[in-house]
């Protein structure tokens, strides 16, 4: 299928590890899209089990707990014909410093081709990735970056929208806090989208202008005319009145409902990192309603990106087919 | 008389109109028509009279919009005994008042939208002034967790504030003053440090005569200018509520001159009375924040002449006799000023350091502004008017006033200037009797 991206294999993704969306081209970045592009085309009731990756062992180590990425990373590394070792480390258990290293030299002597590395403390999967001889990906690191739920959430809309560029994205909820909206709000710029965060003051970071989004706190101005609504999730313990007042508040505000919705594009598409709350910031009506929600399609394009990333870290020079059995 | 249908018209003549919105100082009538203002001017019936509408002739009194009274404890619900929001109505029109604003430190806290609701019908049951309330800014004003900002905005709540409490914890004020941004809604905060104020009357050297614990006037500053901080910040709409000593003007004059979107206000005792005023232990004269020194008294009311204060209000905070006849220590907070509010105010205007125009600023417009209302005399508003006689003087007797409580450390203070009558929505809510105007 190299005719589909002729013009792809310089660049190609000149990276050892996947840490984050910051700092990666506009190249890098289609390179990574195309080649996801591919195996979402594959049909997975067919899927004939590659072996690209045969002989290559891939580690999911986490210190936050994660169902649907670990899962994703797991099918992915399987589908490419991996051994996948996961690894849960309980947190509460854990002094995080001197383990995180520690278990990085325990790690290393095991050989691994390549770490999943998810962890409740920014910058943590970074400084793991010096310590290790081997390929990284982030699985999101506390409040930093989650580099492939960026690129599924843009992979998701490229294949509805068919482009990127020229796109207008709303980012919503809790933005001071979300890995998932700093990794797409690198993501969405360099490729030429306009992006904008809305959110309650108190939940803006400081100084986002400086990414090139624009700060909405009135949801229903900052959806005007978008195509894509992102929402994010929002934890319960910051609407106790430390953050937001209430739910209902929160929910009257800045909570997705067809009413707020009016205001974008008659085609807008809603997506959602999951787990949603319903109620909380999307109407449940809403997530389920399968003209608008892309909420579905983003779990599926999962597997595909991170299929993607681990052929491109670990296989960088093959073509997709050239692995299948 | 008034044709049926049309709506009542009522021509104000022989008044001195008095607008601070428009600058208007000069002889001449208003005329209004149902609820709101319909017509005024200097020449206004220079054609004669309508013959449909109900003359009044005010001989000559000032006219001006009502007083908008910013601070208030309405005490209901939860103490009646003290207040109702009908006593507190009827002394507010007595004074002069058309539109008042109650803190929230009722009982229940009104920290959610029934209590905002409560209040509102109460006074629509009352038909008297205008009563609003300020929403809490933290949940039973724990200083903790922020309130349904949004909500209660939307219900009608005119601010939010803990009331009395200041708000300690700095990233309570932090989140607070951001969120409210959303909806630009305005933050009051009395500012005084709240680890610096367990006294009961102005620290120094009166209070260690009279072996009182004393708050140290730093006390005020020093919240307020964190606070000043935190607006630079959050660009969240700052408003600090009776200010008492020099270094707190200061700090405000500084604010204001940088640009930031802050407000302040003061009350009578404030820059009427200094802290002698509690000798011997006077338990009518014991007000939050304390009476301070001299300086600070005139400090005050240098910044009300100059401005740097916008408003003043009545911090009226009714008690009763029991609350109030204890040893100093223990006896309550507060001092009744509904109608006393303009009187003693109208002293800066006899002693010939402001305008009466000017001053009517800081009671009437000013207040609105910051409540995001509009006092003025201008064709279409609400007809909220007050008729006062600036000049009559007369001396306060707290056992006279309309307020159920009668904790004044006035008594026996001689004043100039009287209302004669009150207007809201077009109808007058308040006459001054003739055996009370004999006195």
């Amino acid at each position: 299928m190299s005719e589909t991206h002729p013009s792809r294999e310089p660049p190609g993704f000149p990276h050892r590890h996947l840490l984050g969306i910051e700092g990666l081209s506009r190249g890098e970045i289609e390179f990574l899209l195309d080649l996801a592009d591919v195996y979402a085309a594959k049909d997975p009731r067919d899927h004939q089990r590659s072996s690209l990756l045969s002989g290559y062992t891939v580690i999911n180590l986490f210190f936050e707990n994660s169902t649907r990425t670990r899962t994703s990373f797991e099918l992915a590394a399987k589908r490419l014909g991996a051994e996948v070792i996961n690894m849960s480390v309980a947190s509460s258990s854990i002094k995080k410093g001197e383990t995180l290293i520690d278990t990085a030299m325990t790690l290393t002597a095991m050989r691994p081709d390549l770490l999943v590395v998810r962890h409740p403390d920014s910058g943590a999967v970074s400084l793991l990735s010096e310590k290790v001889d081997c390929a990284v990906i982030n699985g999101g690191d506390g409040s930093h970056e989650h580099p492939t739920q960026a690129l599924l959430d843009a992979l998701s809309i490229r294949r509805r929208k068919g482009r990127l560029a020229g796109l207008t994205v709303a980012i919503c909820g809790d933005v001071l806090h979300s890995r998932v909206a700093r990794s797409n709000i690198y993501l969405l710029t360099t490729m030429g989208a306009q992006v904008r965060v809305i959110a309650p003051p108190t939940l803006l970071p400081a100084g986002i202008e400086r990414f090139g989004a624009q700060a909405f706190t009135d949801m229903r101005a900052g959806l005007a005319d978008v195509d894509i609504v992102m929402m994010l999730r929002l934890q319960n313990e910051r609407m106790q009145g430390s953050y937001v007042p209430s739910v209902r508040e929160y929910f009257r505000f800045y909570g997705l409902d067809q009413e707020k919705l009016a205001s974008a594009k008659p085609d807008a598409l809603v997506m959602h990192p999951g787990p949603m709350n319903r109620g909380v910031e999307i109407d449940s009506e809403l997530a389920d309603d399968i003209d608008r929600s892309l909420i579905h399609t983003q779990v599926a394009m999962g597997v595909a990106v991170r299929m993607a990333c681990l052929h491109a870290l670990l296989r960088g020079e093959e073509p997709p087919e050239e692995g299948r059995a | 008389m008034a044709v049926p249908g049309t709506p009542h018209r009522v021509a104000y003549i022989n008044v001195r109109l008095l607008d601070p919105a428009s600058g208007l100082d000069a002889p001449g009538a208003l005329l209004t028509e149902g609820t709101q203002i319909a017509d005024l001017g200097p020449r206004l019936f220079n054609d004669g009279l309508p013959e449909d509408a109900e003359v009044v002739d005010c001989g000559g009194a000032c006219l001006a919009p009502g007083l908008v009274d910013m601070r208030v404890q309405l005490r209901e619900p939860g103490e009646e005994h003290k207040e109702t929001i009908a006593s507190a109505s009827r002394a507010a029109a007595a004074g002069g008042i058309t539109s008042m604003v109650g803190l929230p430190n009722t009982d229940p806290v009104v920290d959610d939208v029934a209590g905002v609701e409560f209040v509102a019908r109460r006074a629509r049951d009352e038909k008297l002034v205008k009563v609003y309330t300020y929403a809490a800014l933290t949940r039973g004003l724990g200083g903790r967790e922020i309130t349904e900002i949004g909500l209660l905005h939307e219900y009608g709540a005119r601010g939010f504030t803990d009331g009395v409490k200041p708000v300690g914890n700095a990233q309570v004020m932090r989140r607070a003053l951001s969120y409210a941004t959303a909806f630009d809604t305005v933050i009051l905060q009395h500012p005084q440090e709240p680890r610096l104020s367990g006294g009961v009357m102005n620290g120094g050297e009166l209070a260690t005569r009279l072996g009182l614990p004393g708050i140290p006037r730093l006390a005020e500053v020093m919240l307020l200018e964190r606070d000043l901080r935190l607006v630079e910040m959050t660009g969240g709409r700052y408003h600090a509520s009776l200010l008492s000593t020099a270094e707190a003007v200061e700090a405000m004059r500084r604010a204001k001159e940088r640009g930031l979107p802050v407000t302040c206000d003061t009350a009578p005792h404030y820059f009427t009375l200094n802290e002698n005023a509690v000798g011997d232990y006077r338990s009518f004269a014991k007000v939050l924040p304390p009476l301070r020194g001299e300086s600070d008294r005139a400090a005050i009311a240098e910044a009300v002449v100059d401005g740097t204060i916008d408003a003043i209000c009545s911090d009226h905070a009714p008690q009763d006799q029991d609350a109030k006849r204890l040893p100093f220590a223990a006896a309550a907070w507060g001092m009744a000023g509904l109608e006393t509010l303009l009187p003693l105010s109208l002293a800066l205007v006899h002693q010939g350091r402001m305008s009466l125009l000017e001053l009517l600023k800081r009671l009437t417009l000013n207040p609105a502004a910051i409540l995001q209302g509009r006092a003025a005399l201008e064709p279409g508003l609400p007809a909220d008017l007050v008729i006062f006689d600036p000049d009559r003087a007369w001396v306060i007797d707290p056992d006279r006033f309309l307020s159920k409580s009668k904790n004044s450390a006035f008594d026996n203070h001689p004043v100039q200037g009287k209302v004669l009558r009150t207007i809201v929505d077009g109808r007058s809510i308040f006459t001054l009797s003739e055996t009370a105007a004999a006195d």
